[in-house]
């Protein structure tokens, strides 16, 4: 690590060639557990694509109009109708989530032990409301307007297996995230990074880098997101 | 001295952050005003992706710290993201397609 000062090398596109042939690691100044989780992420990147590209082309074939989403996501408040008003409550809770998650990474590296794992755990309770509303939102779709994968009450039937299949994949990573943000958190809160506890499955030390990368992985599922909202729900 | 760059590379003040989540909120906001308002055509799809890259933009640049990030790691995620815009491209080109293909045999028949 001592072979470079990161804050002496050149910035900019000059950095960019310079990290590139220098002969050495490239992404200076990069932990491998950073590099591997970016690496990671663009590779899901590609999936969530795909399945947003597919829905593209199913919506843009189709001869059958799309179910109106604006109607099928409403909800009644105080008797009245609100278009959306789930998914609008979930995006703003998963942002929140995601802010608190920023802060958490912060405290993390200025070692504030007590209040990085305490955004953590804010973190992971913003995560499991949102997965709650969305086993909510299922459930309705599901027992009460009736929709499957094969058919639906709306229009177009594609919009079932879509449905399902893409806020499913999404839940899925929400979930996942929430249960290693309740196990970093207890890391945090026990002082492992401090004590040099080694990992129970990796029998490594690690380090608040850790929450960093941690961090990456939920930011990205907050990112999935803002365009599940804008492609699936408000298009 | 380790530890004492990373602090220099790595933290920044909490207003950052809460900024950034404020605008989060406001350009949610708005785009789900896309929808409560019902504008529709060329200006709902406009509106629409201009908040989810704005959002998106603000997501990868400060709250996953790519704008502190070298070049080097920076180049090798957004080219690739990049041409999945060509991916687009191509998918709406074969979905036009099969579109007339099933107006035309639903039809005329084939």
């Amino acid at each position: 690590m001592s072979q470079f000062d990161i804050t002496k090398l050149p910035q900019g596109p000059k950095g960019f060639v310079h990290d590139l042939s220098s002969d050495q690691r490239v992404f200076k100044g990069v932990p491998w557990g950073k590099a591997m989780m970016w690496i990671f992420l663009l590779s899901d990147t590609f999936i969530f694509s795909c399945f947003l590209i597919s829905l593209m082309t199913a919506r843009a074939s189709t001869v059958v109009p799309w179910p109106p989403t604006s109607e099928v996501f409403g909800l009644m408040a105080f008797g009245v109708q609100v278009p959306l008003l789930l998914i609008a409550i979930m995006t703003f809770v998963l942002i929140t989530s995601s802010g608190t998650m920023a802060i958490a990474v912060k405290y993390g590296y200025e070692k504030n032990r007590k209040l990085c794992g305490w955004f953590l755990v804010a973190t992971a309770l913003g995560g499991l409301t949102f997965v709650g509303m969305q086993a909510f939102e299922w459930s309705k779709l599901i027992f009460h307007d009736g929709v499957r994968p094969w058919s639906n009450p709306f229009g177009a039937e594609q919009f079932g297996a879509f449905f399902f299949m893409i806020t499913g994949f999404h839940g899925t990573h929400v979930s996942i995230g929430v249960i290693f943000l309740f196990i970093f958190a207890r890391k945090v809160f026990r002082g492992d990074f401090e004590t040099g506890r080694r990992g129970y499955f990796t029998s490594m030390k690690s380090d608040y880098e850790a929450i960093e990368i941690l961090g990456l992985y939920w930011h990205f599922v907050d990112l999935v997101w803002v365009f599940i909202f804008a492609f699936f729900y408000l298009w | 001295m380790e530890a004492d760059k990373k602090q220099e590379v790595h933290t920044h003040k909490i207003g950052i952050y809460l900024w950034i989540w404020g605008l989060l909120f406001v350009f949610s906001f708005f785009s789900y005003m896309v929808d409560y308002m019902n504008f529709q055509g060329l200006l709902r799809w406009s509106l629409i992706v201009f908040f989810m890259l704005a959002k998106a933009g603000f997501i990868m640049a400060i709250f996953m710290h790519l704008y502190w990030e070298r070049w080097a790691i920076v180049n090798v995620l957004l080219w690739p993201m990049t041409l999945i815009g060509v991916f687009i491209g191509i998918m709406v080109a074969e979905s036009y397609y099969t579109f007339f293909s099933r107006l035309f045999y639903f039809v005329v028949g084939g």
